[in-house]
């Protein structure tokens, strides 16, 4: 759909990785290991799939996002700082006093939907987006993106059970299934699985793929609604802090500011990486 | 002018349902969303009026705010219907973070309000609603006391720019008389005038507070009454003139004697510096008796009889 090649998108995510650890580094906090596992599904959403730009953010035909996983909030500012809804200089006040740029996303942000950060509230509101958009005959689409510990939040099932039974086939959930949450992963912690048969029970329709795929995040988001009259979740296999290879998979890293040495490091890897692809294309 | 001879009217719910009818009729964009509460909602007739203007999602009240709130974002005048004891406790953290702080401008449609389930018990009371609204950012809370408020409230509410949280029981309600015919969200009405003791009350509890001004009446005792539909904004200035006037001020509440409107007067007299003789009549903090609404009220001393006994006793103080 978008002018980008698949390399060109997994440039940008590097970018996006390193801009977003930059201000959680600045800011001295952040939710890091969340923000790295769900950078490719927002970088294609916002390249390739929403087409929400300044322009037409108050446009009521627009495609909209809910982040519904809030506090990976870092990812989202930096996305929405490159497509220009704000200076990217900005986000050198996250988190600092009387900065606008909080912690978890809020419309005072332009780009931002809604107020989000308490878990399990972006699936009831995007099943009301949804529904007006049916209503109205807008064909816009709507997405949010869930975390895997969240899902225990009840009102996320509320939400699903409604979604079926309305058809928002215009719907799409997508699950960062980075397998961690605070306490550890989410199997030890309090088991969500099987969360591809809890969903299709419910009369989801269910994809599962690698969510730090470019290609496979383009395919599957420009294919939905692969059934008609059925909302999709599209489980998103993501590693927690990737990009980062001591971040990666340790559920330490759900809140973490790198030390000066750790963050050198972190640097240095991702800044290799951005080298080895841009080579690429050269 | 005695109570008996005050025009008799219908429950505020029904007038809610009628007043909401109209305006959706005119407006395609105003929808009331519901938990299951079509029925006891009285939206049924709306429901066979405008079946492409209701939206339905089970007793599911946390889905229900926060379908709302979606809704509201994409430019529907949404009204969020459920019993206020479920709206403001299973879905309280939806209307925090979705409607309030998120900033759009759903109507949050307590019904059966404060005792209105009587003998079904403390799970179908609402007696925290205002006291825990109150503290949030953002929400506007309106209590109407008869028919007349109930349709302005509602006409208002379908043109406000932010959110609201406006609740009523399922009493019949007379036509209240008012020093002025008009109504304006956030501007306390006069029921009746006098200078010796002021009932401000809300709700339901409007009526027996004026029956108490009619019985002091007849004693030479004066007693203002003031309808505090809106209780936040609260009128400031309608508080402190009557405070200011009266020798004894008494609030009414079908509601906690926490955090809601008694405590929201006392409040703003301390800080404003005047002291009367003051009492906060509703729910007190124990386990409520159980009974009808109108034994509920007998019980604590919601009745004229009872409230004029105490604007005496209050008197006798200064």
């Amino acid at each position: 759909m978008s002018k980008y090649t698949d390399l060109e998108l997994q440039i940008k995510s590097v970018k996006y990785r390193i801009a977003l650890l930059k201000y959680i580094k600045l800011a001295n906090a952040g939710h890091t290991g969340g923000s790295l596992s769900c950078t490719d599904i927002l970088n294609v959403l916002y390249n390739d799939v929403l087409d929400v730009t300044p322009e037409n953010f108050k446009d009521k035909n627009r495609n909209r996002y809910v982040q519904s996983k809030g506090h990976s909030v870092e990812a989202l500012y930096v996305v929405l700082a490159e497509l220009g809804f704000y200076p990217e200089t900005d986000l050198e006040t996250l988190c600092k006093g009387g900065s606008k740029y909080v912690g978890h996303p809020t419309r005072k942000i332009n780009g931002i939907e809604f107020n989000t950060g308490a878990l399990g509230h972006g699936l009831p509101i995007s099943a009301g987006i949804a529904l007006a958009a049916k209503m109205d005959k807008t064909g816009n689409k709507v997405f949010t993106l869930l975390g895997d510990g969240e899902l225990a939040e009840g009102s996320n099932w509320e939400a699903a059970m409604m979604a079926a039974h309305y058809k928002l086939d215009n719907l799409v959930a997508i699950l960062d299934h980075n397998s961690l949450q605070i306490t550890g992963t989410n199997l030890e912690v309090n088991s969500p699985y099987p969360i591809d048969e809890k969903f299709r029970a419910f009369g989801w329709h269910v994809v599962e793929i690698d969510g730090n795929n470019i290609a496979e995040l383009r395919q599957t988001f420009h294919a939905v609604p692969e059934l008609k009259g059925k909302p999709t979740f599209v489980i998103a296999n993501t590693v927690k802090g990737k990009g980062i290879s001591f971040m990666e998979n340790q559920k330490k890293w759900h809140h973490g500011v790198p030390s000066d040495e750790q963050y050198e490091l972190a640097m240095k890897e991702l800044q290799g990486e951005l080298t080895r692809l841009e080579n690429i294309t050269a | 002018m005695k109570v008996n001879n005050l025009l008799k009217g219908k429950a505020n719910l029904e007038i809610f349902s009628e007043t909401l009818i109209r305006l959706a009729e005119k407006d395609k964009n105003i929808l009331a969303v519901t938990s299951d509460s079509r029925g006891s909602g009285k939206l049924l007739p709306f429901a066979e009026k405008l079946p492409d203007q209701i939206v339905e999602v089970g007793i599911a009240e946390q889905n229900l705010v926060g379908v709302a709130a979606g809704l509201a974002s994409a430019g529907k005048k949404t009204f969020a219907v459920s019993p206020a004891c479920f709206l403001t406790a299973r879905s309280l953290e939806q209307i925090k973070n979705d409607v309030a702080y998120s900033d759009f401008p759903v109507v949050l449609v307590g019904i059966s309000a404060g005792v209105s389930y009587g003998a079904l018990g403390t799970t179908h009371h609402s007696l925290h609603d205002v006291a825990v609204l109150r503290a949030f950012h953002n929400v506007d809370i309106v209590v109407p006391a008869d028919n007349f408020e109930t349709e302005q409230a509602i006409e208002a509410a379908a043109k406000a720019t932010k959110p609201m949280f406006i609740k009523f029981g399922k009493k019949a309600m007379p036509f209240l008389p008012r020093t002025e015919k008009s109504f304006e969200l956030g501007k306390a009405s006069t029921i009746c005038e006098g200078s010796d003791v002021v009932f401000i009350a809300c709700g339901e509890t409007v009526l027996p507070a004026y029956e108490a001004a009619l019985q002091l009446r007849e004693k030479g005792i004066g007693a203002e009454v003031i309808s505090m539909h809106t209780i936040k904004p609260l009128d400031k200035k309608a508080v402190l003139n009557s405070a200011k006037k009266c020798k004894a001020v008494i609030t009414v509440e079908e509601h906690s004697v926490h955090g809601g409107l008694g405590e929201a007067c006392a409040s703003l007299l301390m800080q404003s510096g005047i002291a009367r003789p003051f009492k906060i009549v509703g729910i007190p903090d124990e386990d409520t008796a159980t009974g009808s609404q109108v034994e509920i009220f007998e019980y604590y001393g919601i009745t004229g009889k009872e409230l004029a006994q105490r604007a005496e006793h209050l008197l006798d103080m200064t």
